[in-house]
């Protein structure tokens, strides 16, 4: 399972949601993180992640895979520890990682086919680059056919695509907030996905979505009247003024959810608005929600 | 320096941030308020969203800057006469290839490397090449354009400091020794390579194809003399970045990731020994008064579910709908008390949170009001 979605969309908090949720049915389950950011050992409470695996909680384990870790494990792998040290050290890396693009994302690919095939885990949840890098991160392989007649790295391309063309061995998970430039660029991301790399879609997971209070526009003062009570000073206005603020969240989610569900026909799932910073606990919390929306789906969608 | 300031008086913007935080919308707000200010402004964006690169009449790509017409960015017709804003969307494959023709000896140089395919994988995916692609626009503007002052969007990478060291990594790719050996004539300096080069090359032959390989070499060869101007432009973009008329605003979200990595930013442009002139941070959301208490509210709205009718329990749901937002307004606030100070920026502004996207001139104002009339809290 692959997690995408531009920046600032919540994609690490959906990830760790996901992956609790998973881990809760008993299956295993790993995270792998590709760019080397520390965001997901933090809402997960754990220490900052490295390449070997650590477990989080029972059934949940979580690793890094950067290029350059997969690189040297791919030429330790074939007795070239000396070479990686030297091609590191002479900068021809750099050349070499220029002259075939996308040679770093195959690597990072290839390695996360190498853990599935293995049967590292259940479930293996990949936290991707931001969504235009997603794109290309998951052509590469395509890209590298082309490039390349034979060798081994284009086996390695081979067996990726294989990987990501079935959707009973990986879906891609989108994730976007209900607001205009997300919704658009989830769109572009969703169809360059399915058209260029061909990878199957599971259902998109909207985030932060504010959820209707049902005041039915009735102010702070009338309710407390009719209920008899008397609200302190400045409450009234302050209780007013942050509902308001809600139902207008709440009515701009609905309409881009909407627009979304017109534009691209796939299931969503729409995780709440949290107030609080994203830590374990609300983690937590996301997980039940995930767990209640997917089991409401009719089975053919359950990811 | 204040944001007025700043829009004022600068020559150069640099605006840096995470994915997500609207670095782009606020490149373009930067711009307009200075061209509605009286200066001639450009602002060269990196990937607008499809409604704002409308509104600033880049529906026409173009690697050069387009003048917005005047009835566009100031409708209500205030800003001064002086006062003039373009925009343009980098195309940094076509900057590169502008550099190229610029250093090239001849047009045949020129012509060939252009038409290699290790340079078209350079142009396209070197890692920092996009990002030092906008700086190298940004000199050019600088050099010939004749503008008060450039407003530079970055890439939303974590990544998009890289224009900081993409010269050096430019050089000594194009440098590289190895690479080198390979363009020689004869074979005989293969000889003298130590052991650890031609296994090397022998494994990078085998797992990646003897093409790549000739192509690079072609690259190199097709390149030769060309490395000084390029190392001396390198030289002059990082000298206009330095420069006291350059400024680095750093554009946050008051979340705590993107704090996070607003933080790893100005720690990146410290080592590089320039400065944040200011912090600015995007969508803050509402804070319904100081003195209010989440815990207080929180246990309100636990006394009014207790109660009966319906009322009660509508006050209730807004007792807990405030609770939120003044918790989420406190923990704003602790983000951003950090963030000023480990960030040290010279001044911060704040724009709350919109209940729109910001994707016409009629928003881009709003938020420029914000950001110029009440930019310091």
């Amino acid at each position: 399972m692959i997690v995408a979605g531009k920046g600032g969309v919540g994609k690490t908090t959906v990830t760790a949601a996901l992956a609790t949720a998973a881990a809760r049915t008993g299956a295993s389950v790993l995270i792998v993180e590709v760019e080397g950011k520390s965001g997901l050992a933090t809402c997960l409470g754990a220490s900052p992640l490295e390449y070997d695996e650590q477990e989080i909680r029972p059934g949940l384990r979580a690793r890094t895979l950067t290029p350059d870790q997969a690189l040297l494990e791919y030429l330790e792998e074939r007795g070239l520890r000396r070479v990686s040290k030297h091609l590191v050290k002479s900068g021809a890396l750099d050349v070499v990682a220029t002259a075939v693009p996308g040679m770093k994302d195959i690597l990072v690919l290839g390695k996360v086919k190498q853990l599935e095939v293995a049967k590292a885990a259940d479930l293996i949840i990949i936290d991707a680059p931001a969504a235009g890098h997603a794109v290309t991160f998951l052509l590469s392989p395509r890209g590298l056919l082309d490039a390349m007649r034979l060798g081994p790295v284009r086996q390695q391309a081979e067996d990726v695509i294989e990987l990501l063309s079935d959707p009973a061995r990986c879906r891609v998970l989108l994730v976007t907030l209900a607001e205009e430039t997300p919704v658009n660029e989830l769109v572009d991301t969703a169809f360059a996905l399915e058209d260029r790399v061909g990878v199957k879609l599971g259902p998109i997971v909207v985030n932060a979505v504010p959820s209707d209070l049902d005041l039915d526009g009735h102010h702070a003062r009338d309710d407390a009247a009719a209920a008899g009570l008397e609200l302190p000073v400045g409450d009234a206005e302050a209780l007013d003024a942050a509902a308001a603020f809600r139902h207008e969240r709440h009515q701009l989610a609905r309409k881009q959810a909407a627009r979304l569900a017109s534009r691209l026909p796939l299931p969503q799932l729409q995780l709440p608005f949290v107030f609080e910073t994203i830590g374990p606990a609300q983690v937590d919390q996301l997980a039940d929600v995930l767990t209640s929306e997917v089991t409401a789906m009719p089975d053919a969608l359950v990811p | 320096m204040n944001v007025n300031q700043l829009i004022d008086e600068q020559h150069v913007i640099v605006c840096c941030g995470t994915g997500g935080v609207g670095k782009t919308t606020t490149s373009a707000v930067l711009a307009l308020a200075a061209a509605q200010r009286g200066r001639n402004a450009v602002v060269v964006t990196i990937d607008p969203a499809k409604r704002l690169a409308d509104t600033l009449g880049l529906d026409q790509l173009g690697n050069a800057p387009q003048e917005i017409p005047r009835v566009r960015w100031d409708p209500d017709a205030h800003a001064p006469e002086s006062g003039r804003l373009s925009a343009l969307m980098l195309d940094s494959r076509a900057t590169f290839d502008a550099l190229v023709h610029k250093n090239a000896r001849t047009t045949e140089q020129a012509e060939r490397i252009l038409a290699n395919r290790f340079y078209r994988n350079i142009a396209g995916a070197l890692s920092g090449t996009q990002e030092y692609m906008a700086m190298e626009k940004l000199h050019e503007l600088h050099e010939d354009g004749g503008y008060d002052v450039i407003v530079v969007d970055t890439p939303p990478t974590r990544h998009a400091l890289d224009f900081l060291d993409a010269p050096a990594r430019l050089t000594r790719l194009l440098d590289n020794r190895i690479f080198r050996v390979l363009m020689a004539p004869t074979r005989r300096y293969l000889r003298v390579a130590s052991v650890a080069v031609q296994a090397f090359l022998r494994t990078v032959a085998k797992v990646i194809g003897s093409e790549v390989i000739d192509d690079i070499v072609a690259f190199f060869r097709a390149f030769e003399g060309m490395e000084q101007g390029f190392r001396a432009r390198a030289k002059n973009v990082l000298e206009v970045l330095a420069d006291s008329s350059t400024a680095f605003v750093l554009i946050t979200s008051p979340r705590r990731d993107a704090v996070d990595e607003a933080e790893f930013f100005a720690a990146r442009l410290r080592e590089s020994h320039l400065g944040v002139a200011a912090l600015i941070v995007n969508r803050v959301h509402p804070d319904y008064g100081e003195s209010l208490d989440p815990a207080a509210l929180r246990h309100r709205a636990a006394e009014l579910e207790g109660a009966d009718g319906e009322a009660a329990d509508r006050l209730a749901t807004r007792y807990e709908n405030l609770a939120g937002y003044v918790t989420l307004a406190h923990l704003e606030r602790e983000e951003l008390t950090r963030a000023g100070q480990r960030i040290g920026a010279g001044t911060v502004a704040y724009v709350p949170s919109l209940a729109h996207d910001v994707v016409d001139v009629a928003a881009l104002e709003e938020v420029a009001d914000c950001l110029v009339h009440e930019a310091t809290r």
